[in-house]
C-alpha cells in the first residue's frame, strides 16, 4: 500500500534534459515541482572528477553511468514471428541512469532538423508522388514546423552555449556553415570548435569534390561561456572522453552544467533520486492523471499526487509507463490501429575505415571532443534528388572522429591476424594514421508498420511489471540509403589520400549487440490527429490532458541528425505551451 | 451532535480573546522597521552561522560546536524560549551579553562569541537585533555551551583575558574619513567581525591588533590577508571587485571557498550593495605591512616537477597561463590566496578539494575535486611551489613535510 505524500502542482518522471528544462520553466512560472529520478544524484566534481573521469575501462566498458539490466531491461526480436528475449548487456544503445540522464553521457552534437523533416510525408509526396514511398512506411508530419520550433532551438542552443558556424541567418546563407540548414534567428552563441588534422583534411577533400563542409555544432564549448541563467561553462580541453563519460571540466553542456545550479536553488523545486516511478495514476474516468506512484531505494512505495504530470524519462520508458498505466490505446501492428508503441525508430549508422600511409599522415586521434569534426549535408533528408535512387531519407557524412581511446579506437587492415605479434605490429602501424569514425554516416531511420514497441508477454521487471518489447528490423529503404551514403564517404576518404578504404554499410538484420547510437525514437509520437499519435503538437496526451510526454518518444520518425537539439527545442516548446496556455486554462490545448 | 456546538463556539471566543490580549501586550515591541533592521543585522553578523545547528531546521536554537584552539564551545539557544533560550532576558541583559561579553548571571562569555567586535555596535542596533530575535520561533532546546577541558572551563580566567585583550566601547567614527569609510569600518570591525578570522591571534587567542586583517589559520584554512597589501592582500583588487566577491562569491579572478564561501552564502551576499561598497572602501584603506619584496628562490628541480604536474592535472581548468576562466576556474596568476605566506588553504584545496560559493548572482558553484589520493606529499608540495612562483607569482616554497602535516590534519577533521 503506497504512502500518500502531500500534493504538488507538477510531478515529473525522470530528471535528464527534458525534466530539468521543464522543471526550470515551470518553477519560474511559480509552480511547485517535484522530479522523481530512477538513478542517483550526480555532480561534476563529486562524481566525475578529473582525477578519474578519463577511465575507458570503468565508463566505456563497465558502463558505470548506465542503467543496469538487473534494474530493468527490454526484450528484443526482429519480427513478430520470433520470440523476444531479454537484453542482458546493453549494446545497440545505452540507457542513461541518474540525474542528467543521457545529457550527462552524450557526445553533445547539437543539431537542428531540416525544415522538410517536420513535414516529411507531405514534402516527399508532393515532390515524388503518392506512390513513391514504400507501402509499409508509416512516416508522418509532426504537427509542428521548423518555424514553430526555431525560437526554442535557439533557447536550447543558448542554454548550452553551442559552438558552431551558422549557415543561414534569417534566410541569408553564410559561407562556412551548413547551407542546407533552416534559417536561424542569430548566430551560435560561441564559435565553432577548433578542428584536428584529420577533420581539416576531410573538409579540404570534400571541397575538392564540390561539397560545402562545415564544422559540427558542438556542446563541447570552444570557449568559456555564461548562459542566460548565469551558469558558467568552461572551454573544452579536447580530452576525447565525451560519449559514455561525464565531463569533469564543466565544458560539456549537460543539465548539471547549464540548468541544475539555478534550479536546485529554488524553494519550489525538489528532486527525489533513486526512486523509480512504477505507474501514472489516473482517476476513474481515465481522463485525468492524479499523480505518480514510485518506489524508493528502501523498497517503500509512495504515491505523489499532482495536478500536472510530465513524463520525461528515456524514450523506451516513456512508452512503457503509458502502456503500464493504461493510458491511450496500445498499437496493433496487424490493424495499424492504436497509438502507444507505434513508429518506433532508431538511427541508421554506417562508416568506412581509411588507412593512410603512416610515413605521411599522423592524425593524433586522441585530440578530440564528442562533437568535433567537419561534415557535409548534401545527402541529408531531402537535400538531394531521390527520384532515381530507390530510397528516401539520408544523413550527414562527416569526419567526426570523437576519440583515440586505446581500448575502443583501434583498427587494423583486413587480413591482419586477430591477435599476436602481427596484430600488435599492425595496430602500432595504424593507430596514428587511420581514420576510424563510427558516426561517419549518420542517417535517418524512417518508421514502418512492423517496427514497434509493446509489453512483453513473458518477461517481467523486479516489480513484476512486463518489460518493454522491441520489434525492430532494418528495411530495404534504409539499407539502400546506407550503402549510398557509405559510398559517398568512402570517395571522400579516397580523396583525402587513403591508401585503403574498408566500407562498412549498415546491413540487416538489426543487431541489438552493435552500438548504433542511443537515439531511440517514437512510440508516443506527436501528430495532428488522435488516431495516429499519442500526443498533440504540444506533447500533451490526447487522452489525459493533464499529462505531457516529452522527449524523442514524440518523434514520428527519426531524421538524419542527432536528436538532442530537437528534444531540447520540444522541451522548451512544451514548456511555453504549458506556461502561456495550459496554466491559464487547464484542458486540451488542441481539440480533436 | 448539536450539543457540542455551544462548547466549540465558546472555545473559539476564548481563543480570539486571548490572541487579542497577547497582541495588546506586545504591540510596542512589534515595531516593523526595528525588527526588519534587526533581521538585516543578524545577517551581517551571521548569527545563524553559529547559533543554528545545520540541518536542524530550528533557527537560532543553538547547539553547533564552535571550534577554538582551546576546545569546543556549543553555541547557545538564542530563541525567545523562556527557559532554554533568551526569552526571559531583559533588553539590558541582552545588550550586555552582545557588546560586553557578560552573561545574564554575571559570568563572562567565552570570546568564541565575538563580543570583542560586537562591542562596536550602537545601542540602537543591539536593540534592533533583540527586537528581531524576539520574533523568531521559540524552541525549547537546552544547550550546555561549555565543552572546554580544564583549565579553560573555568570562566573566572576570562576576567583576566578581557582585561588583556578586550576593549569595550561603541565604534567612534573617524572625522577625517568619508561617511562610506566609516560605515565600512563600523561593519567590518564590528558586526561583520572580519577580524575574527582574518587577524592573527596571540597564544591566548586574542587579536594581534598591530597586525589587523593580515591573515590567520583556523579550522583547516588560512583566512588570507585582506589588507591593501599587494600581492598577498587585496591590493590588486578594485573596490568594485571586492564588493562583487562579497556579493556573489566570485569576481573576475577569484572564488570564495571553504569558510568564506559559507560567509558569502549566508551573510555578505544578502547585504546591501551600499554596505558592501563601504566595506570594500574600508578594506582598500587598511594599513598594511611593507614587506621586503625579495623574490622567493624555489629549487629548480621542484619547479620542473611542479610544472609537469600542473600541466597534467591542473591546466585543463586553470589553463596553461594560470588565468583560469573568469567566474568559473579561479586565476592562479596574481592570486592573493595562492601567494599567502601560509599555504594552509592551498593544501586544503588540493588535498581535499573545495566547492565555490553558489549565490543568486553567481549560481554555478563549481568545485575542484580532491587530489590527496593521486598526488603524494612531494608532488603536492612541488605543484604548490610551482603555482606560487610561476607567471610572476612570488611566495615561499611549500615543503613535503608541510603537505604531509596538512594531509594528516585534514584526515583528522570531521567537517
Amino acid at each position: 500500500m503506497a504512502r500518500k505524500l502531500p500534493r504538488k502542482d507538477v510531478a515529473i518522471v525522470g530528471f535528464g534534459w527534458t525534466g530539468s528544462i521543464l522543471a526550470h520553466e515551470l518553477t519560474d512560472a511559480g509552480l511547485d515541482v517535484v522530479a522523481i529520478e530512477r538513478g542517483p544524484w550526480r555532480d561534476t566534481a563529486s562524481d566525475l572528477s578529473i582525477t578519474y573521469a578519463q577511465d575507458e575501462w570503468r565508463y566505456r566498458l563497465q558502463h558505470e553511468l548506465f542503467l543496469r539490466p538487473a534494474q530493468t531491461t527490454v526484450t528484443f526480436r526482429n519480427n513478430a514471428s520470433q520470440t523476444a528475449l531479454p537484453v542482458r548487456n546493453f549494446g545497440a544503445f545505452m540507457l542513461g541512469n541518474g540525474v542528467g540522464g543521457g545529457g550527462l553521457h552524450w557526445n553533445a552534437e547539437t543539431f537542428r532538423f531540416l525544415p522538410s523533416d517536420f513535414v516529411v510525408r507531405s514534402h516527399l509526396t508532393e515532390r515524388y508522388g503518392a506512390d513513391f514511398l514504400p507501402a509499409d512506411m508509416t512516416i508522418q508530419d509532426w504537427g509542428v514546423t521548423y518555424d514553430d520550433l526555431e525560437p526554442h532551438y535557439d533557447q536550447f542552443e543558448y542554454l548550452c552555449g553551442t559552438s558552431g558556424t551558422a549557415g543561414n541567418i534569417k534566410g541569408v546563407v553564410h559561407d562556412g556553415g551548413n547551407p542546407f540548414e533552416g534559417p536561424r534567428s542569430r548566430p551560435y552563441p560561441t564559435p565553432a570548435q577548433k578542428q584536428g588534422y584529420g577533420h581539416t583534411l576531410f573538409a579540404d577533400a570534400a571541397k575538392q569534390l564540390g561539397y560545402k563542409p562545415f564544422p559540427q555544432p558542438s556542446g563541447n564549448l570552444s570557449q568559456a561561456y555564461a548562459n542566460p541563467l548565469g551558469v558558467k561553462l568552461g572551454q573544452c580541453t579536447f580530452c576525447g572522453f565525451c560519449e559514455w563519460f561525464g565531463c569533469a571540466n564543466y565544458s560539456k553542456a549537460s543539465p548539471q552544467t547549464t540548468v541544475l545550479p539555478v534550479l536546485t536553488r529554488k524553494s519550489n523545486f525538489e528532486v527525489r533520486t533513486e526512486s523509480e516511478v512504477t505507474r501514472i495514476n489516473v482517476d476513474r474516468s481515465g481522463k485525468r492523471a492524479t499523480g505518480l506512484t514510485y518506489v524508493d531505494s528502501s523498497g517503500t512505495e509512495w504515491e505523489q499526487p499532482a495536478d500536472l504530470v510530465l513524463v520525461c524519462a528515456f524514450q523506451l520508458f516513456n512508452v512503457q509507463l503509458l502502456l503500464l498505466s493504461g493510458i491511450g490505446t496500445p498499437y496493433d501492428p496487424q490493424t495499424g490501429q492504436g497509438q502507444i508503441g507505434r513508429n518506433f525508430t532508431h538511427q541508421t549508422m554506417s562508416t568506412a575505415t581509411g588507412f593512410f600511409d603512416k610515413n605521411k599522415y599522423n592524425f593524433n586521434p586522441f585530440i578530440a571532443s564528442g562533437s568535433i569534426g567537419m561534415m557535409i549535408d548534401e545527402f541529408n533528408g531531402d537535400n538531394f534528388d531521390h527520384s532515381k535512387l530507390g530510397f528516401v531519407g539520408g544523413g550527414y557524412i562527416g569526419q567526426v572522429r570523437t576519440n583515440g581511446r586505446p581500448l575502443e579506437s583501434m583498427a587494423v587492415p583486413p587480413g591482419t591476424p586477430a591477435w599476436g605479434a602481427k596484430w600488435k605490429a599492425a595496430l602500432r602501424d595504424n593507430y596514428l594514421s587511420s581514420i576510424i569514425c563510427g558516426g561517419a554516416c549518420h542517417a535517418s531511420f524512417y518508421s514502418y508498420r512492423d517496427v514497434y514497441l509493446d509489453l512483453d508477454p513473458v518477461y517481467k521487471d523486479r516489480f513484476g511489471r512486463p518489460l518493454m518489447r522491441m520489434t525492430i528490423d532494418l528495411h530495404d529503404n534504409e539499407i539502400k540509403m546506407s550503402a549510398f551514403l557509405t559510398d559517398k564517404y568512402a570517395e571522400i576518404l579516397q580523396q583525402m589520400g587513403a591508401s585503403q578504404v574498408v566500407k562498412q554499410p549498415r546491413r540487416g538484420p538489426y543487431d541489438v549487440t552493435d552500438y548504433q547510437t542511443s537515439h531511440l525514437c517514437g512510440g508516443a509520437i506527436m501528430g495532428e490527429k488522435p488516431d495516429s499519435s499519442a500526443v498533440n503538437r504540444y506533447l500533451q496526451s490526447w487522452d489525459v490532458p493533464n499529462l505531457f510526454v516529452i522527449g524523442a518518444s514524440a518523434f514520428p520518425q527519426n531524421a538524419g541528425y542527432n536528436p538532442t537539439g530537437t528534444v531540447g527545442a520540444l522541451a522548451f516548446w512544451a514548456a511555453k505551451a504549458i506556461r502561456t496556455q495550459y496554466i491559464k486554462n487547464p484542458g486540451p490545448l488542441v481539440h480533436a | 451532535m448539536p450539543s457540542a456546538r455551544p462548547a466549540l463556539a465558546a472555545a473559539s471566543v476564548w481563543l480570539l480573546m486571548s490572541a487579542a490580549s497577547a497582541l495588546a501586550d506586545n504591540i510596542d515591541k512589534q515595531e516593523f522597521e526595528q525588527i526588519q533592521h534587526g533581521r538585516y543585522l543578524t545577517i551581517v553578523g551571521d548569527c545563524a552561522a553559529c547559533h543554528t545547528l545545520p540541518g536542524s531546521g530550528h533557527n537560532f536554537a543553538g547547539g553547533r560546536a564552535i571550534e577554538t584552539p582551546f576546545g569546543q564551545i556549543l553555541a547557545p539557544n538564542i530563541t525567545p524560549d523562556s527557559e532554554t533560550g533568551i526569552g526571559a532576558w531583559t533588553d539590558d541583559e541582552f545588550v550586555n551579553a552582545l557588546t560586553k561579553g557578560t552573561g545574564r548571571d554575571g559570568k563572562r562569555l567565552y570570546p568564541a562569541m565575538p563580543y570583542t567586535y560586537y562591542t562596536k555596535l550602537t545601542h540602537d542596533d543591539a536593540l534592533a537585533i533583540r527586537a528581531y530575535l524576539n520574533t523568531v520561533a521559540a524552541v525549547r532546546h537546552p544547550v550546555n555551551p561549555n565543552q572546554l577541558p580544564f583549565p579553560f572551563n573555568i570562566r573566572a580566567s576570562l576576567i583576566g583575558w578581557d582585561t588583556l585583550f578586550f576593549t569595550p566601547g561603541a565604534f567612534k567614527p573617524d572625522p577625517n574619513k568619508s561617511a562610506e569609510w566609516n560605515r565600512g569600518a563600523y561593519l567590518a570591525e564590528g558586526l561583520a567581525h572580519c577580524n575574527a578570522c582574518h587577524t592573527p591571534k596571540n597564544f591566548l587567542g586574542g587579536d594581534k591588533t598591530s597586525e589587523s586583517l593580515r591573515g590567520y589559520a583556523l579550522q583547516g584554512w588560512f583566512a588570507p590577508d585582506i589588507t591593501n597589501n599587494s600581492p598577498r592582500g587585496l591590493g590588486g583588487w578594485s573596490a568594485d571587485e571586492i564588493a562583487a566577491y562579497l556579493k556573489t562569491g566570485h569576481n573576475s579572478s577569484s572564488a570564495a571557498t571553504g569558510l568564506m564561501a559559507e560567509a558569502v552564502e549566508r551573510s555578505t551576499s544578502q547585504m546591501t550593495d551600499a554596505d558592501l561598497k563601504a566595506i570594500a572602501a574600508y578594506l582598500k584603506d587598511t594599513p598594511t605591512q611593507n614587506e621586503n619584496a625579495g623574490a622567493a628562490k624555489p629549487d629548480q628541480a621542484t619547479m620542473k616537477l611542479g610544472a609537469a604536474i600542473y600541466a597534467d592535472e591542473c591546466s585543463g581548468c586553470h589553463t596553461a597561463n594560470g588565468q583560469g576562466a573568469s567566474g568559473l576556474f579561479p586565476s592562479l596568476k596574481g592570486s592573493p590566496v595562492v601567494q599567502q605566506t601560509d599555504p594552509t588553504s592551498l593544501l586544503h584545496v588540493v588535498l581535499r578539494g573545495a566547492r565555490s560559493a553558489a549565490t543568486d548572482g553567481a549560481p554555478t558553484g563549481a568545485a575542484m575535486p580532491q587530489f590527496a589520493w593521486i598526488l603524494n606529499d612531494a608532488q603536492v608540495a612541488a605543484v604548490l611551489t610551482y603555482i606560487r612562483n610561476a607567471w610572476g607569482n612570488n611566495a615561499p616554497a611549500v615543503g613535503a613535510g608541510e603537505a604531509g602535516a596538512a594531509r594528516h590534519a585534514l584526515v583528522e577533521r570531521n567537517d
